[in-house]
């Protein structure tokens, strides 16, 4: 039986966000939406988590306490990365202290576009996330997730072979 | 059908004499699952919600034996253990009829194991929360202790603790113990970690001092607590259940009242302080109790 997918509980963890994001997940939680009726809860514990929430640009100050987060969280585990902020920096992008994405610092397994993205989106991110689940705790290996690109381009132009840019600065917000 | 647990108990004492403890040490985790389940389903559509399957706790329980054993010293892991060896201990000695003062004692010990876990360890919130456990424990065992005294002067001359003389009774012990079971209630839902009274771990609120007690288990050893507390649920509810031990339907009638009276307890009202518990708990079902056991005397029981 696939025990882990019927039980997913999901830490929240914000890392500079502007709180869009997280208004959405907690919107998932709520009788519209009700994400409990698959077993999900929001835990505010990474060793009690199954699957890691995360929202916002992570920045170097808060790059260690990410990883701090993800390490605490028990295998099988699997990253859940809400916005475009966590996928490139979003809005955010150009600032001085933004790395560009959590994947720098985290395996990330899936990237749940938009700005914030809807909480249909999201309910369908964790259900993506708990095929990942399973597919680990099977021993299998599972590819870390690729980054979303209509989110900051159009999906036409996405097809088009992208113009080398100078190191840094490639698929950032804003540019195209 | 049995009518009494008597009947049914002597039943499985024919067969074999440790056949019925096991069939109740297999039977509680169950029966505390599913009451757990409609307890969450119940909360869900109070709330407007759909509610997860109302076998989610054994979903829950499997699910994290599956989860990587992680752990900061074995003495937490034993504590983990003693939490539901203790638990389990209180179902054999209720099935097998003992003394009600020692299933109350061992309940109290199985608590102590889960506050001595949470000391063990060096976070501050497993540190609060063991705190605030010692305060419950504070605010219900008088009740509790006052049950029992009620439970011994309810017995005919000879007083006995036993649960099987609960069990030979020829009344109810609902009719002279009126005030102790809105009191027990009281402690019911301190034990439940129900609002306004779930202050150490809440049962809902998983971020209240981040689970508190149980924050630094995880995976396999926390199944163990959740299997305990299943232990626990199915232990309260059928102590409740012994409020009227002469039908065992009445009895459960009685139990499932107070199942759903507690869920709607906890939907109703917020968390509230520790101190705000202890003060209610002592001015309110406290008392009750008291009365109840003074009226005893004057009924000429003692």
């Amino acid at each position: 039986m696939k025990v882990l997918a019927k039980s997913p509980w999901a830490v929240h963890f914000n890392c500079n966000s502007c709180n869009g994001c997280d208004i959405e997940f907690l919107a998932c939680l709520t009788p519209l939406y009700d994400l409990e009726r698959f077993g999900v809860l929001h835990i505010g514990n990474p060793k009690h988590a199954d699957i890691l929430v995360v929202t916002g640009s992570v920045n170097h100050r808060n790059a260690r306490v990410l990883e701090n987060v993800y390490i605490q969280v028990p295998d099988p585990k699997v990253v859940v990365a809400i916005g475009v902020c966590t996928s490139t920096g979003g809005i955010f992008a150009d600032c001085y202290n933004i790395l560009g994405g959590i994947d720098k610092v985290i395996p990330v397994d899936v990237f749940v576009p938009g700005c914030p993205p809807r909480p249909e989106a999201i309910i369908d991110g964790m259900v993506q996330s708990l095929a990942k689940l399973e597919a680990k705790r099977a021993g299998k290996k599972v590819e870390p997730a690729r980054k979303p690109t209509f989110t900051f381009r159009p999906p036409a132009e996405a097809e088009a072979p992208v113009t080398p840019s100078p190191a840094g600065s490639a698929g950032r917000g804003g540019k195209e | 059908m049995w009518s009494d647990w008597e009947t049914f108990s002597a039943f499985c004492s024919g067969i074999c004499p440790a056949l019925f403890p096991a069939i109740m040490v297999l039977a509680a985790p169950l029966v505390g699952a599913l009451l757990m389940g409609i307890d969450r389903k119940i909360t869900a559509r109070i709330q407007g919600r759909i509610g997860p399957p109302i076998l989610q706790p054994v979903y829950d329980v499997l699910k994290l034996f599956a989860k990587e054993p992680l752990f900061l010293n074995r003495l937490y892991i034993f504590y983990a253990w003693l939490y539901l060896a203790f638990m389990i201990l209180v179902v054999v000695l209720l099935a097998m009829g003992q003394d009600i003062l020692m299933v109350l004692f061992v309940h109290a010990f199985a608590t102590i194991a889960l506050i001595l876990g949470a000391m063990s360890v060096r976070s501050p919130y497993s540190r609060i929360g063991a705190s605030r456990k010692i305060m419950q424990m504070v605010a219900y065992e008088p009740i509790l202790i006052l049950f029992v005294v009620g439970i011994y002067l309810s017995t005919p001359h000879p007083h006995s603790f036993l649960a099987s003389a609960v069990m030979k009774l020829n009344q109810p012990l609902l009719f002279t113990l009126p005030l102790l079971l809105p009191a027990y209630f009281a402690a019911v839902v301190i034990k439940m970690e129900k609002s306004p009274f779930d202050v150490s771990s809440g049962h809902h609120a998983h971020q209240e001092l981040v689970r508190g007690v149980t924050i630094e288990y995880s995976g396999p050893f926390l199944a163990l607590i959740e299997i305990a507390h299943f232990y626990e649920v199915f232990i309260l509810f059928f102590i409740m259940a012994m409020f009227w031990s002469t039908n065992l339907w009445i009895g459960a009638g009685i139990a499932l009242a107070g199942f759903f009276a507690q869920i709607l307890v906890d939907n109703a009202s917020p968390r509230l302080t520790t101190f705000w518990m202890i003060r209610f708990m002592w001015a309110g079902p406290m008392l009750l109790a008291l009365c109840n056991i003074v009226w005893l005397y004057g009924m000429g029981r003692g």
